[in-house]
């Protein structure tokens, strides 16, 4: 069976800047598959280049096994929940679901039916009749995903489809989104520059920078063995620790990841239990985060830090600690 | 916005002056259509009468030649400067490149232009290209600045268009012609139509470039001119002017009731 979308050495340059530079990827059929990275790093370009609104300058585009450059964006099976959702502002909402199908050519009785649907199935059945305008802006995003939905696309493309909602609607959205994509096994593509958004709704994530993927794997994998500073660095929070300083405590001569949280801090003198790799170091600042507490140590001159459990007021700032961690979570990683 | 303070007399007797300054000669016209007296205007009029409508109905047959070439100027100017203006607008709403700006300023030179300068250069054009004159050539004279007015108009309500829109239109499955009936022109469409109805008027009324661009044609602003001059039946050029009043004056005012509508639909987008 072919990939939903596969990229064989893409590029995509607008005069010097090299937006998308080799790009190559497999998206499988029914993966909800993310594109993380920072603004400017391609991944909106890539997925323009699925979509159809951008033609690449050099590589190869299949979209379920058919060669896409050079398809305009109205002959792909291919549809988009836009960044600012670009709904149409003089149709209801119901003409704005029913847009893909009346293009199509469906008679009216039946595209309504089935712009009905779509509408129930994002929880605005009864929405038909408003304008755009008349909608707050969680709801539009829902009209911009039932409108490409109506469609029944083989893949589903989503530009930041979170990021100008506020965090609690966010948070729902998510839990929404990966359940309507279980519920109808279609292909998603999405685009985010948020790391959380990107882990906990994917099955598999890419994340760019400059134009490239530098690395690709399950949430899990790129989470737990970033393979370069910046993946450390982007996904997440890490402590880098410099060659010298890892190989000293316990890793070996690399650059090294190591996430806050696998960090155990203890009062000087305290047993550690387990196979533990000890230093002593003295607390900077603690920042206090409701569950967890964000502990900043300073270990020989190198900058810690640790986030553990919120338990009593324990240490103080200035005290000296133990910090603790097993080798194992060490991860060596590219010095870029 | 509302300021806070009323406006000081002075002021307001200012401003008072100022409208009646604009409108009062429209007032007169209006009222030496109806005087009896036909070889001066004396105020007040002698006496009040309908009989230069009856005259201009049924005594002067050459009232309606250039009558007929005006709206048939503006007709065809306002046609010409709907698509032309639209393209243009189209194109530098989008696009970035170099030079942008001085095109767009290039569009909009003509109506900034003394008309004057326009007519002269449109006559030793046509001169130079020994192109007749004809209905045509007041047609492209009046063109230039008509494109004007549709352009600003159009591009205006480009702007607010978002570019995303036209993508999500294709990528619903819309080809180009499909997206411009169905997102597109339903969203400019008002301002085309203000945009052409100030284009009619003013070709309907334009006197400084069809003198250089109509040869022996008469239109109707130009027969008025002339009438002006002879000595009889003068009212019956105040009863055209209040035609040309009524012509010109409902579109614009169409074309304001219809921006203005546009501005509370079309804004609201995001």
């Amino acid at each position: 069976m072919p990939a939903a979308v596969s990229f064989q050495r893409v590029s995509r340059h607008f005069g010097h800047v090299r937006a998308v530079d080799d790009v190559s990827l497999e998206i499988a059929e029914g993966e909800f598959f993310a594109m993380l990275g920072p603004s400017g790093s391609g991944k909106t370009t890539c997925l323009r280049l699925i979509a159809g609104f951008e033609q690449p300058s050099s590589g190869h585009i299949e979209i379920f096994g058919q060669t896409a450059e050079g398809l305009p964006p109205y002959r792909r099976n291919v549809n988009t929940v836009f960044q600012d959702y670009a709904l149409f502002p003089h149709m209801t909402v119901g003409e704005n679901v029913a847009y893909g199908l009346m293009i199509k050519g469906v008679g009216r009785a039946e595209r309504d039916a089935k712009a009905l649907d779509s509408l129930s199935m994002v929880k605005l059945k009864g929405f038909e009749q408003r304008r755009p305008s008349q909608l707050s802006g969680g709801q539009r995003q829902r009209v911009a995903l039932a409108r490409a939905l109506v469609n029944q696309p083989k893949v589903l493309l989503l530009d930041e489809p979170l990021g100008a909602l506020d965090l609690k609607l966010r948070e729902q959205m998510q839990e929404e989104l990966k359940a309507l994509q279980k519920q109808l096994g279609i292909t998603f593509v999405f685009v985010t520059h948020d790391q959380g958004e990107a882990l906990s709704m994917a099955n598999r994530v890419a994340i760019f920078n400059d134009g490239k993927i530098v690395q690709e794997g399950t949430p899990n994998d790129v989470y737990e063995r970033p393979r370069s500073r910046f993946v450390a660095d982007f996904v997440g929070s890490s402590n880098l620790l410099p060659p010298e300083f890892a190989m000293a405590h316990g890793g070996t001569k690399a650059w090294t990841s190591l996430r806050p949280e696998k960090i155990k801090v203890v009062a000087p003198g305290e047993p550690v239990h387990g196979n533990h790799h000890t230093v002593s170091g003295h607390i900077i600042s603690i920042q206090y985060q409701g569950a967890v507490t964000r502990i900043s140590t300073d270990v020989e001159g190198t900058r810690i830090a640790a986030v553990v459990p919120t338990l009593n007021d324990i240490f103080k700032e200035g005290d000296p600690v133990q910090l603790a961690w097993e080798t194992h979570n060490l991860v060596a990683m590219d010095a870029a | 916005m509302h300021s806070e303070t009323p406006a000081s007399l002075p002021l307001k007797m200012a401003a008072i002056g100022g409208l009646l300054f604009l409108h009062l000669p429209l007032a007169l016209i209006f009222l030496y259509a109806f005087t009896t007296e036909e070889k001066s205007f004396q105020f007040p009029p002698p006496g009040l009468t309908l009989r230069w409508f009856s005259v201009v109905w049924f005594e002067r047959p050459d009232i309606w030649g250039p009558l007929w070439l005006s709206v048939k100027v503006a007709t065809l100017a306002t046609l010409i400067a709907l698509v032309l203006g639209t393209l243009a607008a189209a194109a530098l709403s989008r696009a970035k490149f170099f030079g942008k700006d001085s095109i767009s300023l290039l569009f909009i030179l003509p109506i900034a232009l003394p008309g004057i300068i326009t007519g002269i250069s449109l006559r030793s054009a046509f001169d130079i290209m020994s192109v007749p004159f004809s209905t045509w050539t007041i047609v492209l004279g009046h063109a230039t600045f008509c494109i004007v007015v549709v352009y600003n108009n159009a591009l205006a309500r480009f702007r607010r268009l978002s570019g995303s829109m036209i993508e999500a239109s294709m990528d619903l499955g819309a080809n180009g012609p499909q997206t411009f009936r169905h997102v597109i022109l339903p969203q400019i469409g008002s301002a085309l139509l203000a945009g052409s109805m100030l284009a009619f008027a003013l070709s309907f009324d334009e006197v400084i470039v069809t003198t250089f661009t109509a040869g022996q044609q008469t239109t109707l602003p130009i027969w008025m001119l002339n009438e002006l001059i002879r000595p009889r039946q003068r009212p019956v050029t105040n009863v055209v002017a209040l035609i040309v009043i009524a012509v010109t004056f409902l579109p614009i005012l169409a074309a304001y009731y219809l921006t203005r509508e546009g501005e509370h639909t079309g804004g609201t987008g995001k």
